[in-house]
């Protein structure tokens, strides 16, 4: 299994889930895909179906009606996948914390492996906490 | 009958065409990432996408056929295994047999036809749509790559083998003549369309149906139609090679002047591919029977004219 589990770390595909964001994570997302870093170093790729992908990047709070959507979203993928909060909203719900139509407990949505914090993250940072995925996925060995 | 499946399952057909295959993805990767000024995915990272999706979980949509959506990939794998042997059997070992010419147009026919039994079976509304392009797109591309495939058959004396034709070709590499090299230019764009490569990925197009037929395959079926692009990019090219530049030698400088031929090809192809918008379904039509089509007769007509 620790042989798989490495290959897993060197091909990780990625989908880009939103879950009602402002779209600022999303546009620095879109940041993180552009040539100047250049993911497919690591051989991360953007996938177009939630069937390709390994890695979820979710973005947002969850309001009530897009949380039952993120999850059938998560049904669908094949495992194992991997799911990583970008952004405040995603750890903390940021601004929107008092908010009538929120969901308060985001992890019985979808279950997260990793947050990355800020308000949005810089592409810098979603590149550290990449790496840092592919440590725990080495480490689960 | 040992001798065979080991042609079969080694060496010019399944383990070496993989290989090999997997590698040429690198190199378009590659050369893509340096065309977008871009440092690209190391060396084996297609064998790292390979073993990955083949220890995931195979996801089975509801309202799919279910047979069909199964069979479809592992028997579009199997033809291109059936190509690769052939092509390879009588471009290395100089093995053919009377016709194999038709049996690669039709092979390469029915590896279409698979993809789009694949998308069309999946019940998903943007496979469906990429099967009906990649129905179109084979209707735009047939006519014209037979009449490519024709100016060999003509100027090697009317031989229906792929050996008679390198035979043929020890005086002078067919690209020579006019009508050679029209086949050769008009060729490489069928090979292009054929390999759904830009700009001719209409049934694919990732930003509007998102992959087309291979949308709702996940896991090792998705693998198997991986590895079979990955083989096409090895089959096409050494078709191309095989037909118009004198095929591959395998003695003294002989090797490195049919691994260059060879590079030169996938290499334009490359080029091609990343410095072209994708056209749209009409365009292509209109491409391949007004334009591509008459000329590729006139190329016809030359080569029964001995030009």
């Amino acid at each position: 299994m620790g042989w798989y589990k490495r290959r897993l770390a060197k091909s990780l595909w990625v989908f880009h889930v939103s879950g009602s964001p402002c779209n600022n994570c999303d546009i620095e997302i879109l940041d993180l895909l552009t040539p100047k870093y250049d993911l497919e170093r690591f051989g991360i790729k953007l996938v177009g179906s939630i069937r390709h992908a390994d890695v979820l990047l979710v973005t947002g709070v969850f309001n009530q009606k897009v949380a039952p959507k993120i999850r059938k979203i998560y049904e669908q993928a094949p495992k194992p996948i991997f799911v990583v909060g970008v952004g405040t909203c995603m750890s903390g719900a940021c601004c929107f914390r008092d908010s009538y139509n929120i969901v308060e407990d985001r992890q019985a949505v979808i279950p997260v492996d990793l947050y990355i914090p800020g308000c949005p993250p810089k592409p810098e940072a979603m590149i550290a906490a990449v790496a840092k995925l592919l440590g725990v996925l080495n480490a689960r060995n | 009958m040992t001798r065979w499946l080991f042609y079969l399952l080694v060496f010019p057909g399944f383990l070496f065409t993989t290989i090999l295959g997997l590698l040429i993805v690198w190199v378009d990767r590659k050369v893509s990432a340096r065309v977008q000024f871009r440092q690209g995915p190391p060396l084996f990272q297609n064998f790292n996408d390979i073993f990955k999706l083949f220890g995931k979980e195979t996801m089975i949509v509801k309202e799919s056929a279910r047979t069909v959506f199964v069979s479809a990939p592992i028997f579009a794998f199997g033809m291109i295994v059936l190509l690769a042997t052939i092509v390879g059997l009588a471009a290395i070992n100089r093995i053919g047999f009377a016709g194999d010419i038709i049996v690669v147009m039709y092979l390469m026919m029915i590896f279409s036809v698979a993809v789009i039994l694949g998308g069309g079976s999946s019940g998903n509304v943007y496979s469906s749509l990429g099967a009906g392009r990649e129905i179109k797109l084979l209707l735009a591309d047939e006519l014209v790559f037979i009449l490519v495939c024709l100016i060999p058959i003509i100027q090697s004396g009317y031989k229906l083998r792929i050996d008679e034709i390198l035979v043929a070709q020890e005086s002078g590499v067919f690209i020579g003549s006019i009508s050679g090299a029209i086949g050769f230019i008009l060729g490489l764009l069928c090979i292009q369309a054929k390999m759904t490569l830009p700009p001719f990925h209409i049934p694919e197009a990732e930003t509007e149906i998102v992959e087309g037929p291979f949308m709702e395959y996940s896991g090792p079926l998705l693998a198997f139609w991986k590895l079979s692009q990955g083989m096409m990019y090895v089959i096409y090219p050494a078709l191309l090679v095989i037909l118009f530049l004198g095929g591959f030698k395998w003695t003294g400088i002989g090797i490195l002047y049919s691994v260059l031929k060879y590079l030169l090809i996938v290499v334009l192809m490359i080029l091609i591919k990343n410095t072209n918008p994708r056209i749209r379904i009409d365009t292509a039509l209109n491409f391949f029977w007004r334009i591509a089509a008459p000329i590729c007769l006139i190329g016809v007509v030359l080569s029964v004219w001995g030009l």
